[in-house]
């Protein structure tokens, strides 16, 4: 088995009030060195065996169009295991 | 005169945009998501809600059901569609309408009477309106924070597309206090506020939302 994972972050310039949440959290539980927290999404995408270059392809494709919306977000694909 | 309002799993508000059509003088017209039959409707509102429990991103995911796949080719040849709150957002995910709503500043889910103005009543949906006139609906959503890039935005101010805008203290960090838009045609609306929650004073703040109702059906007639 192996797995593709995707993750998907908030563009540099979106907004991310959940992200500035937990920092401030951060900051308020003693971890004073935190200056900022982005949160993102990570995808684990199982496949039977080494999936194809096509296949990460066809992932690639899923993400643009599904897993992320390229408006506010970016994403990158890479193989696991 | 038939308007559709389309049912998501996860859909609250479609009752209440059936009641609004019709007190309109309308005739509501149930639609499913996933049958892509629009059966035979002239216009149709996605309506507010969680469709498939927000899961995703907002109306991410309802942006694929069959449905839409028909409202989304009918749009582009004009066919007239209002997204409010969970159906703007589903707009926007369909690229029928450029940017995105993402989380509301202050991280609070909204639930609140909030005064707009309504700034372009060129649109099939807001021709009742008067020029700048200011009207009182519920607000209600967790993210509803209009984000676009500058040059959408610019676009959008230029071209006359912002629909509706926020007046006083900025409830959601949506850019330039944009409440709706329309697409270039202007025959695609979306509205973050609820117009179908605001049609008779005994159960809303105000009437105002039945305008767009009925201003809909004045411009389907006079076609």
């Amino acid at each position: 088995m192996a797995k593709i994972i995707v993750e998907v972050m908030l563009k540099d310039e979106i907004l991310d009030p959940q992200g500035q949440a937990v920092s401030a959290a951060m900051v308020r539980l003693g971890f004073n060195f935190v200056t900022g927290v982005r949160q993102g999404k990570r995808f684990e995408i199982s496949t039977a065996s080494t999936p194809t270059s096509d296949q990460v392809k066809e992932i690639e494709k899923a993400a643009e169009t599904l897993l992320a919306n390229t408006v506010i977000e970016n994403f990158t694909v890479r193989v696991e295991g | 005169m038939k308007i559709g309002v389309v049912t998501f799993p996860g859909s609250l508000d479609d009752r209440d945009a059936a009641r609004a059509i019709e007190r309109a003088g309308g005739q509501a017209v149930s639609l499913w998501h996933n049958s892509d039959d629009l059966k035979e409707v002239s216009a149709v509102v996605l309506p507010g809600g969680f469709s498939y429990g927000d899961y995703l991103r907002c109306g991410a995911i309802a942006s694929f059901a069959p449905i839409m796949q028909s409202i989304v080719i009918a749009a582009n040849h004009g066919f007239p569609v209002l997204g409010i709150c969970n159906g703007f957002q589903i707009l926007c995910e369909s690229h029928l309408l450029p940017g995105a709503l993402t989380r509301n500043h202050e991280l609070h889910f909204l639930c609140r009477d909030q005064k707009l103005r309504i700034e372009n009543n060129n649109s099939v949906w807001t021709s009742g309106f008067k020029s700048n006139q200011e009207i009182l609906i519920p607000l209600k959503n967790g993210e509803g924070s209009y984000q676009c890039d500058d040059a959408v935005l610019a676009t959008l101010e230029g071209e006359n597309r912002v629909i509706a805008r926020y007046i006083g203290e900025d409830p959601n960090g949506s850019r330039n206090l944009i409440a709706g838009i329309s697409n270039e045609r202007g025959n695609v609306v979306g509205l973050m506020p609820h117009p179908e929650h605001a049609i008779e004073s005994l159960t809303g703040p105000s009437d105002d939302g039945l305008t767009f109702f009925t201003s809909i059906l004045h411009s389907l007639v006079g076609r």
